[in-house]
C-alpha cells in the first residue's frame, strides 16, 4: 500500500520520471553531434547493465533476507525459476510460473 | 499540404508496425501484470496509468512501487533511478548520429527511449523510399502505447478480478531473476553480473536493508573499473561498436530480456 502521502508519491513518480529522462536526454546534450564519448564511459555502458541487474535481484529480497523465513521461499522460487529457465528459455513462463509458485508457497506453507 | 504529409506518414506506420508485434505481445502480458499487481497492491488504476505514461521504462517502474511502499525519500528516488536508468546513457551515446536531423521528432524519440525501441531503432531500417525519422517514430509510439494501454488494462482489470493476490509482489523479483538469466545467456563474461550480485550482497550485509544500495554503486563502480584494467588490450573497443550494431546480442536492458 501507499506509504506516503498522494502528493508525496506524485513528487517520487516526477522525480523517477525526471531522473530517467535525464538518463535519456544527457548524451545528447553533453556530445553533440561528431563528438564521440570516452573509452572509459563506453566501457561503463558495456558492463554496467549487467551488474545493476545483479544489483536489483538483491534489491528485491532485502527485507526477506532478515524476516523470520530468512528468504526461504523466495530462494525455493528463484531455484524454480532457475529450473524453469532452463526447460523452457521462455521468459514470460519463467516470470509467471516463479510468482504462481511464491504465491502457492507462501499461501499455503509460510504463512505468517 | 495533407496529401503530402499522408504520403510520408502511412509507409512509415506501414513499416513500423509489423516489427513491433513481438514487443507488443511482451508489452501487453508485462504491462497486464504490472497494472494487475499496482491494484492488488492498493493503487488507484490511475497509478500505473500515469507511471507507464512518464516514466516509460519498465524496470523502473516496478522498483518505484518499492519506493512508493517506504518512506518520502526524493534523493534516495533520484539516485536510484539514476542507477537503474543509468544504461541509457549508453543507448543514447549510441543513438547520437541516428536520432540528428529528424527536426522536432527528436525530443520524443528520446524521450521514448525504452530498451525495446532503442534495439530495434539501431538495428533496423526502413525500406527505401520511407522517411526514417517517421519510421523510428513510429516504432517508439506503437511501443509506449503497448505499454501503456497493457498497464492499465491490468489495472482495471484488477477491479474485477478477485483472487487472493499474498505473493505477488513477488513478480517484479521474478523479473529482474528472469532477466539476470536472460543476460547470462546472452554473454559471454559474466564477471560483470556476479561483481553486481556479489557487491550488493556483501553490502545489503554490511549495511542493512535501508541504506545498502549507494554503498552497493560505489563498490560495483570500483570493481568494475578494476577489471578493466586486466582485460585485454583493445577487447572493449570492440563491444560497444557490436553492440550498437545487433542492440541485443550483448544487450542487457530492462524488458529486452524478458520478451526472449
Amino acid at each position: 500500500m501507499l506509504c506516503m502521502t498522494v502528493t508525496e508519491s506524485i513528487i517520487t513518480i516526477a522525480i523517477v520520471a525526471g531522473a530517467t529522462m535525464l538518463t535519456r536526454f544527457l548524451p545528447f546534450f553533453i556530445f553533440p553531434e561528431g563528438r564521440q564519448a570516452p573509452a572509459y564511459i563506453r566501457y561503463l555502458g558495456t558492463v554496467l547493465p549487467f551488474a545493476v541487474i545483479g544489483l536489483l535481484v538483491v534489491y528485491c529480497l532485502k527485507d526477506a533476507v532478515f524476516a523470520d523465513t530468512h528468504a526461504l521461499p523466495e530462494l525455493l522460487a528463484l531455484g524454480f525459476i532457475l529450473v524453469l529457465h532452463f526447460i523452457k528459455h521462455n521468459a514470460l513462463i519463467t516470470i509467471l510460473g516463479g510468482t504462481i509458485f511464491y504465491m502457492v508457497l507462501v499461501q499455503n506453507f509460510f504463512t505468517a | 499540404m495533407a496529401q503530402n504529409t499522408k504520403a510520408v506518414l502511412l509507409p512509415a506506420l506501414k513499416a513500423a508496425w509489423p516489427i513491433t508485434i513481438p514487443i507488443c505481445g511482451a508489452f501487453f502480458t508485462i504491462g497486464i501484470s504490472y497494472g494487475f499487481l499496482m491494484h492488488s497492491l492498493g493503487f488507484h488504476w490511475l497509478y500505473p496509468a500515469l507511471m507507464s505514461f512518464f516514466i516509460f521504462a519498465g524496470s523502473m517502474e516496478f522498483v518505484t512501487i518499492n519506493l512508493l511502499m517506504t518512506a518520502f525519500n526524493p534523493l534516495h528516488a533520484f539516485l536510484l533511478t539514476l542507477m537503474v536508468n543509468a544504461r541509457h546513457l549508453f543507448y543514447g551515446i549510441s543513438m547520437l548520429e541516428r536520432y540528428s536531423h529528424v527536426g522536432l521528432k527528436k525530443y520524443y524519440l528520446i524521450y521514448g527511449m525504452c530498451d525495446e525501441s532503442f534495439s530495434i531503432n539501431v538495428s533496423t531500417n526502413p525500406p527505401a523510399g520511407v522517411d526514417r525519422g517517421w519510421y523510428m517514430f513510429f516504432v517508439t509510439l506503437l511501443n509506449q502505447i503497448y505499454w501503456v494501454a497493457g498497464a492499465t488494462c491490468g489495472a482495471l482489470a484488477g477491479y474485477l478480478i478477485k483472487i487472493d493476490s499474498t505473493g505477488i509482489d513477488f513478480m517484479m523479483t521474478a523479473l529482474f531473476a528472469a532477466i539476470f538469466l536472460g543476460q547470462w545467456d546472452s554473454c559471454k563474461d559474466h564477471r560483470p553480473a556476479l561483481i553486481g550480485l556479489g557487491a550488493a550482497f556483501v553490502c545489503l550485509l554490511l549495511f542493512g536493508a535501508e541504506g545498502f544500495v549507494i554503498p552497493a554503486m560505489v563498490l560495483i563502480l570500483i570493481c568494475v573499473s578494476f577489471l578493466r584494467k586486466f582485460k585485454r588490450p583493445g577487447a572493449d573497443r570492440d563491444v560497444p561498436a557490436a553492440k550498437a550494431q545487433n542492440g541485443d546480442d550483448c544487450s542487457a536492458g530492462g524488458l529486452k530480456a524478458a520478451q526472449q
